[in-house]
């Protein structure tokens, strides 16, 4: 047949991820067959809404996002109207027309107009200063408010509204989350479960309003917070709406297409109308509808199937079983199927109330119907696949709570590798890309790289959390040809990681740099700026009695004992014991100031004063002159212990509630002199006012009536971050040896130049809290290591430096010449 | 500080021991102050204490093998040619050295190409 014909029309109402990947479905199957033009409403490309989140969180950037350039619709053909809704469909003359007028014909219609946000019926919506979170409009709404204002409400509990709150906490905002019901994510999880997360969620600084009917919204000329119908009132300059969603559909309404909760379409995603599909959360089928995004994918399939290969198609739409996961980082959950259980139903729980780990698995005739995981959920996928298998699970029922590696210990199932898995096992949840689509893939285009594979397939390019198992398919496929990425070496001279370095230190009792860089085969023999001075901290560490600090190793500030500034003159700062200062030691300061013609003097944000402008040859006799006023080095130039910041506490505050000052000298007396993998802050606050600002340094502290609360891993910098409660103790020697535990911990376990901010991250709060909270004995083991090298360090540099006026000390010139 | 000997354009400067092993002494001249490098391997290297980028002290810089990293931004500066390492770019005048007897002798009329 070598009739030539115009190619069928197909028009796509919604340019999001559902139609979009319709579309892409369809152009892989039978890519001439249609003549394809897309209306979107939103003024932008095709984007991957899922990663809003990580947006919000300032972890990725709205760039990141986008799953098909203008560049993909030019070379499929495809004509892109964003920014211009379809407002009405004409089915009699199969045309739509969009807001601007357009009108186009079609022979095929593809609604996939999603869903719009839940807006309760309450009083005071139209105020400025109230968003959704939907769209990259919502988003840009969020972080412009972030900047701008303070405190932020989120109405709703549920994973949209969780992820929004995240985020904007993130961003600095002080967040109020209003929930209806007793039960963070009821949806997606039980009473005990949401309570693990409200609870963690809770310490991270969220603050939740349970059992909160949301009654209306105040301000005058922007919202000024919300009522609750209990009377209860939340202050916030952004209220975020984040109840639900509601499938979209206006346009299918108005066509007089059926229409339930959403558009109603048969097992082939067809609308009653035969030439007129749905795809995504606007579709309603068998009753249910859906807004998670693994399901959209389901049913992009098969709606591609019946479009392009329409009169061959066999594939169905049978429905999904749906699994959830926060992206919310750092907390692991997961959920699937009917967790709630019921008639019939058996349940297996754990329940580690001290590492906060929480599985349920409720069974129903031998077979897996329903899980919940929190806190451990490297078996959630294991799980999704038995119960979407209707697996019998009775012969290793005994392990099952403890996961794929246990029941294959048991010899009851074989041990979990990709290479074991079947050919339809669905690698990638949030894209519905199963094993041998990977595996295929990764043979016909060549691949070598995770990003080669998420840019070809997208296993892995939304959430992320299969990215592990990509990376084996990708090393299962090509074997020796595989090169892992991550983690690269410490520096360009070595291709061993940090924590591979400090274990052979230990292991192999390397004692100085060369031992170290002869052992383990140093690319270059002096090495670099960037690793040397890691090596001299990991060896002043793990070596505290024995090892001779190397001078030349050491940036110019821990090698002079004072910071460097643009000018080449350096800044002197002396510690002022928890802020405390008195006329002699100011006087003393003063004379300093006079005699040595100091330009400026400032004031720090530690409360300590700064002598800026110091030639590096006067240095010596600046401190020597310091030191006979009793004034010793505040090693504000260091990556080493700062300051101790604190408020003046019960001994003056009226609000005080134990002696904060007292304390935050203490602490300075104990760590000054230590040094770190990067700079460590100390704060000591007298009460929850914290005018210290604890909650922002390496480690906090908060006094209450009852005792201390124990904060770690603040960061006031670059990126702030607040930090993790630790534990709450009742004692002063208590606060001492959780503090020296927690630095020592830091000291022997981060990377150099980690803050304690992103170490914490990257080990989590739960591997410290084990470590320093629940074991008793690591905790007084850490805290005698950290005293124990304390006795070698604690010598004041500019006391040991001063001596150095010598002739040929690093301060002095090695000549003068006259020419 | 050393006493000065004059040899037509070679000028002592001081014994190299005088300069720790991976370590820099500046030398204050009349056009600014030079830096001297004693790497690993006890070669002498000199350049003008000026780094290209924003002129900071290169004498406070790590050294390692023959080069040099800036203490205020990083860049990285080969003592030999005085050229920054790519991807940065820029030049850092050098000054011919040479040891002679364990003395180091710094070349005065050549105060930078």
């Amino acid at each position: 047949m070598n009739m030539i014909h115009t190619r069928e029309k197909l028009v796509v109402i919604g340019n999001g991820m559902a139609g979009m990947r319709t579309v892409e479905e369809i152009l892989k199957r039978n890519a001439p067959r249609f003549q394809v033009t897309v209306f979107g409403a939103e003024p932008h490309v095709n984007y991957d809404r899922i990663m809003l989140s990580s947006v919000l969180a300032g972890e990725k950037e709205v760039g990141d996002t986008i799953i098909n350039s203008l560049a993909w619709y030019g070379d499929n053909g495809i004509r892109l109207f964003a920014g211009d809704p379809i407002v009405a469909i004409d089915r009699q003359a199969k045309t739509v027309t969009s807001e601007s007028g357009r009108i186009e014909s079609y022979d095929r219609l593809l609604l996939a107009t999603g869903s719009r946000p839940i807006v309760p019926p309450i009083a005071g919506l139209n105020l400025p200063g109230i968003c959704a979170f939907r769209d990259i409009a919502d988003v840009d709404q969020m972080i412009t408010a972030s900047t701008q204002h303070r405190r932020a409400v989120v109405i709703g509990g549920g994973l949209l509204g969780l992820e929004a709150a995240n985020g904007l906490m993130k961003r600095g905002m002080s967040v109020a989350v209003v929930h209806l019901m007793d039960t963070l994510m009821e949806r997606q999880l039980d009473k005990i479960a949401g309570g693990l997360l409200q609870r963690e969620l809770d310490e991270r600084g969220l603050n939740f309003f349970m059992n909160g009917q949301t009654e209306e919204i105040l301000g005058t000329d922007r919202v000024e917070g919300v009522r609750l119908a209990d009377g209860r009132e939340i202050p916030g300059d952004l209220v975020c709406m984040a109840i639900g969603i509601r499938p979209n559909v206006d346009l299918a309404k108005k066509a007089d297409l059926e229409i339930n909760r959403g558009v109603v379409v048969g097992d082939d995603m067809r609308t009653s109308d035969p030439n007129i599909f749905a795809v995504g959360e606007c579709a309603e089928h068998r009753g249910l509808t859906y807004g998670l995004v693994a399901p959209l994918y389901e049913m992009a399939k098969v709606c591609a199937d019946h479009l392009a290969l329409e009169e061959t198609a066999t594939s169905g739409y049978a429905g999904s079983i749906l699994s959830t996961k926060l992206k919310v980082t750092g907390i692991d959950l997961f959920s699937a199927g009917n967790f709630n259980g019921g008639e019939d139903c058996s349940e297996l729980t754990f329940n580690d109330t001290g590492r906060r780990v929480y599985k349920k698995v409720v069974l129903r005739d031998g077979h897996i119907e329903g899980v919940v995981l929190y806190g451990e959920v490297t078996d959630g996928g294991w799980y999704l696949d038995l119960l979407r298998k209707k697996e019998d699970v009775t012969p290793f029922k005994d392990g099952l709570l403890f996961g794929q590696a246990v029941v294959a210990a048991m010899g009851q199932v074989k041990p979990a590798s990709v290479d074991d898995l079947p050919a339809d096992y669905q690698i990638c949840g949030c894209n519905g890309v199963c094993k041998s689509t990977i595996l295929d893939t990764i043979a016909a285009k060549s691949l070598s790289t995770l990003e080669e594979v998420r840019a070809h397939t997208k296993a892995s390019a939304s959430c992320g959390s299969c990215t592990g198992l990509v990376e084996s398919l990708l090393k299962s496929a090509l074997g020796d040809g595989f090169q892992k990425a991550a983690p690269a070496g410490m520096c360009k001279c070595t291709s061993l990681s940090h924590e591979e370095v400090r274990r052979r230190i230990k292991d192999e009792r390397l004692m100085n740099i060369p031992a170290v860089m002869a052992a383990l085969g140093w690319s270059q023999a002096d090495g670099c700026s960037s690793c040397r001075p890691a090596l001299n901290f990991y060896l002043i560490c793990a070596w505290p009695g024995e090892y001779q600090d190397d001078a030349q190793s050491r940036f110019i500030n821990e090698r002079a004992a004072a910071n460097i500034q643009k000018d080449g003159t350096f800044s002197v700062i002396p510690r002022m014991w928890g802020g405390v200062t008195s006329a002699k030691e100011l006087r003393a300061i003063a004379d300093v100031v006079d005699n040595h013609g100091i330009p400026t003097v400032k004031v720090t944000g530690g409360q300590r004063i700064d002598m800026l402008g110091v030639p590096k040859d006067r240095l010596p006799a600046v401190w020597r002159d310091l030191n006979a006023a009793g004034l010793v080095s505040g090693h504000a130039y260091g990556k080493a212990l700062r300051t101790v910041k604190t408020c003046v506490g019960s001994e003056w505050c009226r609000f005080g509630t134990q002696d904060s000052t007292a304390m935050g000298i203490a602490l300075e007396k104990m760590t000054w002199g230590s040094w770190h993998p990067h700079k460590v802050k100390l704060a000591v606050s007298g009460c929850p006012r914290n005018c210290a600002e604890a909650t922002i340094k390496d480690f906090g502290v908060v006094a209450v009536e009852s005792g201390w609360e124990l904060h770690v891993g603040g960061n006031g910098g670059i990126k702030v971050r607040a930090t993790d409660f630790l534990c709450k103790v009742e004692t002063d020697a208590e606060v001492l040896e959780y503090c020296g535990a927690f630095l020592q911990l830091y000291r022997e376990e981060a990377r150099y130049l980690d803050r304690t901010a992103p170490w914490l991250e990257r080990v989590g709060l739960d591997y410290v809290k084990a470590r320093i909270v629940v074991d008793a004995e690591s905790r007084k083991a850490l805290y005698v290591r950290f005293l124990y090298s304390q006795q070698f360090f604690q010598n004041d540099p500019w006391a040991e430096n001063s001596k150095q006026e010598a002739p040929n000390s690093e301060f002095a010139l090695l000549a003068t010449v006259d020419a | 500080m050393q006493d000065i000997v004059m040899d037509r354009d070679w000028l002592d400067v001081g014994g190299v021991e005088e300069i720790p092993l991976r370590g820099t002494r500046v030398i204050a001249t009349k056009s600014g102050p030079v830096a001297v490098f004693r790497t690993t391997d006890n070669r002498i290297f000199a350049t003008r204490d000026r780094c290209p980028h924003k002129n900071g002290p290169l004498s406070q810089g790590i050294v390692h093998g023959t080069r040099v990293t800036c203490p205020l931004h990083g860049w990285t500066i080969d003592l030999a040619t005085g050229e920054a390492i790519a991807p940065d770019r820029g030049c850092v005048p050098t000054i011919p050295t040479q040891v002679v007897d364990g003395r180091i002798l710094l070349h005065v009329t050549q105060s930078g190409r």
